[in-house]
């Protein structure tokens, strides 16, 4: 078995004139946290959106575990086992955190057509659903509305979902946006426990954070990689450091 | 129990109460007004579904209410004419029985939605209003040039249809009739909302991206819903059709989809029993207000005015709070 879970070969997208993702080929091995990092504009989002499917690439492939999903929906590559959480938290705000996590559980399991029966006294989807949420340290507000959570929490429970989707990969659109500093070091932990069940793409801004936690990170700007290498090697790159890091770094 | 189901015990109990002691004070005219407000209401529960829980603002539900109306006054009508709706290639002849009827108008409100479900559910916001309210339109012409079954001016039912057992043309059992369907629908949707599938659908609406990242397709239940509330509206239509032993085009007007749209407004949007408190207060307006003024309607605007302007979760939400009923 490979250890490559996903491959992006040659991407390219174009919005107009804007060339936000050129030829663009990374990789995701098993075990391993991949930070993707650049200046805002660099088209990590862009990059994010077409590995997870809400957006097409113009050319280029998107492989997940030897399999071309390029033409793949979201829901698709979600059922393949790509689970991804959002810059800005996706979440159905009127429900409580439970049902938000069950939602993953239902996904997972291919249960959300099911008519009879309560959602919630299904005892397999509850289990699931309060593992996760346990996981990430909501279990104590499981029945609270999803609203009435902090910032933080909201973020936790994103991370949550995707725990309960059991997948092969997570793909994680800047998870510590708008966290504190004790907040951010507590989700590093965390994300450093979670490479063993599943391997990182992770796009995030707090260079702490990334230093401490990738194995590897590709840096993008203007829409192409500069760099892939090491947390050593990314700082020493005398390119990285002129076009993102600064001297400092 | 909680305030919310306290208030729908009480709700119901009163509509069953009411055509009861009207039938001991021999006031038939009161009985079949409670048996269109729970007619109403049936097609209420139908399109809250779809509403509420799926965010879907459909304009087009008369076609399910006037195709259940017209799958009963077809049949009805070649039974009481003792022939045949068609001969080829098999023959397929009318009837007076009420749960076949039923089961014919379900079906084909549930095929129909499943068409146009299939094609408006492509579109979103005020496209979709526009495709569904289009959909209605086009029944409603239909059945206007529908020569065959009254075109313009409708056809009338000599018969009331029977149900095993119950002789359909008292008024107080035909009112249980509908009213065990109201419970048996309300049940139904109960449990659907509560169920894997109503909490998906809930999700769907607040955020279709959420869905679709844990492997769901919002697509597919909103067509469900759609299917499924549809064919909750077909059983009224061919309840209300039996009620009036009459049908029309005008049971396919977009102002049907409207009237059905504003029994839910009034009473609250995805509130259990909703569609009922919009229903009684549209028929006692319709009674006491029509009786002062054929502009009863006017009066009918402002309440609506009122209530989307200072009580957005409708009568319900006014006397019981905001919020939801699944929990």
């Amino acid at each position: 078995m490979t250890d490559v879970v996903l491959q992006t070969l040659n991407i390219n997208k174009r919005f107009g004139a804007v060339h936000a993702a050129r030829d663009i080929c990374i990789d995701l091995r098993r075990g391993e946290i991949h930070a993707l990092i650049g200046p805002n504009g660099a088209g990590k989002s862009t990059l994010i959106q077409q590995i997870a499917g809400s957006l097409s690439p113009d050319t280029g492939s998107i492989i997940l575990e030897g399999e071309d999903v390029t033409r793949d929906s979201t829901v698709s590559r979600a059922r393949k086992g790509l689970a991804r959480t959002f810059q800005v938290s996706a979440l159905a705000m009127e429900d409580t955190v439970l049902q938000n996590a069950l939602l993953g559980a239902m996904g997972a399991t291919g249960q959300s057509f099911k008519l009879f029966g309560a959602a919630l006294k299904q005892s397999a989807l509850l289990t699931r659903a309060n593992d996760a949420l346990e996981r990430v340290g909501l279990l104590d507000v499981a029945r609270s509305r999803t609203s009435e959570l902090s910032h933080g929490q909201r973020r936790q429970l994103e991370i949550a979902i995707a725990l309960t989707l059991k997948p092969k990969l997570f793909v994680m659109d800047e998870p510590m946006a708008g966290l504190g500093t004790q907040g951010s070091l507590q989700l590093t932990q965390f994300l450093d426990t979670l490479r063993t069940q599943a391997p990182i793409l992770l796009v995030e801004h707090d260079m702490d954070a990334v230093f401490a936690l990738a194995d590897r990170i590709s840096v993008l700007v203007y829409g192409q990689l500069l760099a892939t290498g090491t947390v050593a090697e990314i700082r020493a790159n005398e390119s990285v450091r002129e076009a993102y890091l600064g001297s400092d770094s | 129990m909680n305030r919310e189901l306290i208030f729908d015990v009480m709700l119901m109990l009163g509509l069953v109460l009411v055509p009861i002691w009207a039938h001991f004070a021999d006031e038939p005219f009161i009985i079949t007004l409670a048996t269109r407000a729970a007619i109403f209401a049936i097609a209420g529960v139908g399109l809250n579904l779809a509403l509420g829980q799926g965010g879907l603002v459909s304009l087009g539900h008369a076609t399910f209410f006037g195709l259940g109306g017209y799958a009963m006054g077809i049949l009805a009508s070649h039974a009481q004419s003792y022939t045949a709706i068609t001969d080829w290639p098999v023959l397929i002849e009318g009837t007076k029985s009420m749960p076949i009827i039923w089961l014919v108008a379900v079906l084909v409100s549930g095929f129909a939605a499943l068409l146009i479900g299939a094609l408006s559910l492509r579109t979103t916001g005020v496209y979709f209003i526009m495709i569904t309210l289009a959909f209605g339109q086009m029944f409603y012409y239909f059945a206007v040039s529908w020569s065959a079954y009254g075109g313009d001016d409708g056809l009338s039912i000599y018969i009331r249809n029977d149900f095993p057992g119950l002789n359909t043309l008292d008024p107080i059992q035909f009112f249980l009739i509908v009213f065990t369907c109201l419970l048996g629908v309300l049940g139904f949707a109960s449990m659907l909302i509560r169920s894997p599938f109503g909490l998906s659908l809930n999700a769907a609406r607040q955020s279709p991206e959420r869905v679709e990242t844990v492997g769901i397709n919002p697509y597919h239940l909103r067509l469900t819903v759609f299917v499924i509330s549809g064919m909750i509206t077909g059983l009224a239509g061919a309840l209300f059709a039996d009620l009036n032993r009459f049908i029309s085009p005008s049971m396919f007007s977009w102002q049907t989809s409207g009237e059905i749209m504003v029994f839910i407004i009034l009473g609250g949007v995805a509130r259990r029993s909703g569609p009922i408190v919009g229903a009684v207060v549209f028929i006692a307006l319709e009674h006491f207000l029509g009786g002062l003024s054929d502009y009863w309607h006017i009066y009918l605007g402002a309440l609506l005015l009122l209530i989307v302007l200072f009580a957005r979760g409708g009568i319900i939400g006014l006397l019981l709070g905001q919020g939801r009923v699944h929990d």
